[in-house]
């Protein structure tokens, strides 16, 4: 039996286990009409795990057997974890009712999707981190699928199983390999030996099995070449849980990978970067070039939302954690999270929104948006502001830290690549914008807006503009966040 | 039988695994070549486990093949849904989806 301190550090992800079922359960006994306030219910958890997260907040405890870790920045994620909860349950009222009658199994889901985040932010062992990335994608699988007469929704669901199921298997083999050589399945011990040995056999085993376990986070980050998977899942999903997509299971992805390569795998550290380095280059490059040609606006951000996990990467590629800078490269990577969450959040609830109204997802059906809905466009053109990196916006204080972090550590190339490709998304996002603005429509009908999709929206566009004219909060909070790693706090 | 037996087993078994999904083009089969790659690593696990004369590996090998009966349950409804929408599950005619 877990003592008193534990169950109270793992309150949130108990919150979200209890609340699933309950959603689960209710979804049976209650009536059709009474379904509605299931949508609140989850909110209400969501909330509610937001603030026990917060209770844990300093602690800095491993428990169970030192394979699950609350600290931090494990507590930063869950934040982020619960407040997507809470904005893509939103947002997804509206879409759900017109589409599917299941829709407490869905919310369900989601629940569970979101404790599976939680439990990734958390997890300090080989064990716990196949266990809860696996928990994710199953849950992730079964939502993309969830319109189940739906041909699109159905083949975004095979393709998105098909290649999780072989990432996660190339990582698992990974991972089985760096059992093998560490002799342990704990970060602490495997850093210990790693110190100990450095023999040129440990050293192969244990860069291939790097590799191996980059592949497998690397296919929920939506990296270069792990990303084929993404534009089709999110064109075919339903838009809020590509909206969800885009940004959970990215960030946890990056929570993971920051975890494993700081504190089980830094004796590997040149061999990492070099790799990442790489990766990095082609998931920017090849991301927005391609997203210069798409036509559908889901896709287009599916590109998007590839070439932003690129520039993110230059941060953890760039991470330095000695000395007082405040370009830390780390604090980079959870300032763009936080920045990107918002902003693409926001861009996707606009995009649902248009959905919702007018069934289109296509560019060329936004032209004349601006007279039928002013509102939106107006948040469009702030979202995609921030996407491309351009102030007064969250995404440039994000792209600010993370190239700031690129130079002091002396990657000029890397960080002029990522300006470069900054330039060049500016011409994809404001296809959008020009035809939103102006191009005349047929249609002329206004668009109205439901007031869950408002709130969110307001929410998201005013975080975007407050992280940019007043960053100090997000900034501290982020260095707080890295507490794990004996940082200057 | 050393602990190089095993891993060379596995790396045998995981080849195979991965060259059948890559060429296979019938979800089922690819599924199956899914699970060959999964019991190779359980068969690492379990040589490594033996090995250092720890009993994690052979948990983590529980685990996954728990896991991975889970796996099979939300691959076979994703597979089931298909065929009831196509009547088709070759993944090479599954393709709306392009750009």
């Amino acid at each position: 039996m877990p003592d008193a301190t534990t169950l109270y550090l793992i309150l949130p992800e108990i919150t979200l286990a209890v609340f699933g079922m309950v959603i689960l359960a209710v979804d049976l006994i209650w009536r059709e009409r009474s379904r509605a306030a299931l949508a609140w219910l989850t909110v209400l958890g969501f909330v509610i795990a937001l603030a026990t997260a917060l209770l844990g907040w300093g602690w800095n405890m491993a428990l169970f057997a030192q394979m699950y870790v609350v600290d931090t920045f494990a507590i930063f994620f869950k934040l982020l974890a619960a407040i997507a909860g809470i904005l893509v349950t939103l947002v997804s009222l509206d879409y759900l009712r017109d589409r599917t009658p299941y829709r407490g199994e869905f919310l369900a889901l989601f629940t569970f999707a979101v404790l599976a985040m939680m439990m990734m932010a958390s997890s300090a062992s080989l064990l716990m981190i196949y266990l809860s990335i696996e928990f994710l994608s199953y849950m992730s699988y079964l939502l993309t699928g969830f319109l189940r007469e739906d041909k699109k929704s159905n083949e975004a669901a095979i393709k998105y199983f098909l290649y999780g199921a072989i990432t996660s298997a190339l990582m698992l083999y990974g991972l089985s390999l760096l059992y093998g050589i560490s002799g342990s399945l704990n970060f602490a011990d495997i850093t210990a030996t790693f110190a100990a040995r450095n023999d040129v056999p440990t050293r192969i085993v244990a860069l291939v099995s790097t590799a191996l376990v980059i592949a497998g986070l690397g296919f929920k980050i939506s990296l270069v070449p792990f990303h084929q998977w993404a534009p089709d899942t999110y064109e075919g999903a339903p838009t809020p849980v590509t909206a969800f997509l885009s940004v959970g299971p990215k960030a946890v992805g990056f929570a993971v990978l920051l975890r494993v390569l700081l504190t089980a795998l830094p004796a590997f550290k040149n061999e990492w970067i070099a790799l990442l380095t790489v990766i990095s280059v082609l998931t920017m490059t090849l991301g927005n070039l391609v997203a210069l040609r798409q036509k559908n606006v889901k896709r287009l951000l599916a590109y998007s939302s590839i070439a932003q996990a690129g520039y993110i990467l230059i941060g953890l590629v760039s991470v330095n954690l000695n000395g007082a800078s405040p370009f830390s490269g780390l604090n980079g990577v959870l300032i763009y999270l936080f920045a990107y969450l918002f902003t693409n959040l926001g861009a996707f609830t606009c995009v649902i929104a248009i959905e919702n109204a007018t069934g289109a997802v296509e560019i060329d059906d936004y032209k004349g948006l601006v007279k039928r809905a002013p509102f939106i466009a107006a948040l469009f053109v702030i979202f995609f502001l921030s996407l491309a990196g351009i102030p007064p916006t969250a995404g440039f204080i994000g792209k600010f830290f993370v190239f700031g972090a690129a130079l002091r550590e002396g990657f000029l190339v890397l960080a002029a690549i990522g300006v470069i490709n900054s330039v060049i998304s500016v011409f994809y996002y404001f296809s959008v914008v020009r035809a939103a603005f102006f191009e005349a429509g047929k249609d002329t009908a206004p668009i109205r807006l439901a007031p869950p999709i408002t709130f969110s929206l307001v929410v998201s566009a005013a975080l975007v503009l407050v992280m940019a004219v007043y960053p100090e909060p997000f900034f501290n909070l982020a260095a707080w966040s890295m507490g794990m790693f004996g940082v200057a706090k | 039988m050393t602990v190089h037996h095993f891993i060379i087993l596995s790396a045998i078994l995981f080849s195979i695994g991965a060259v059948g999904v890559l060429l296979r083009r019938n979800p089922l089969i690819m599924f199956m070549s899914i699970e060959l790659m999964l019991n190779a690593v359980n068969l690492a696990f379990v040589g490594f486990s033996r090995f250092l004369q720890l009993v994690d590996g052979q948990v983590f090998v529980f685990l996954i093949l728990t896991v991975a009966a889970a796996e099979v349950a939300v691959g076979l409804a994703i597979i089931v849904a298909i065929f009831r929408a196509r009547d088709s599950v070759d993944v090479d005619e599954v393709s709306d989806l392009k750009g």
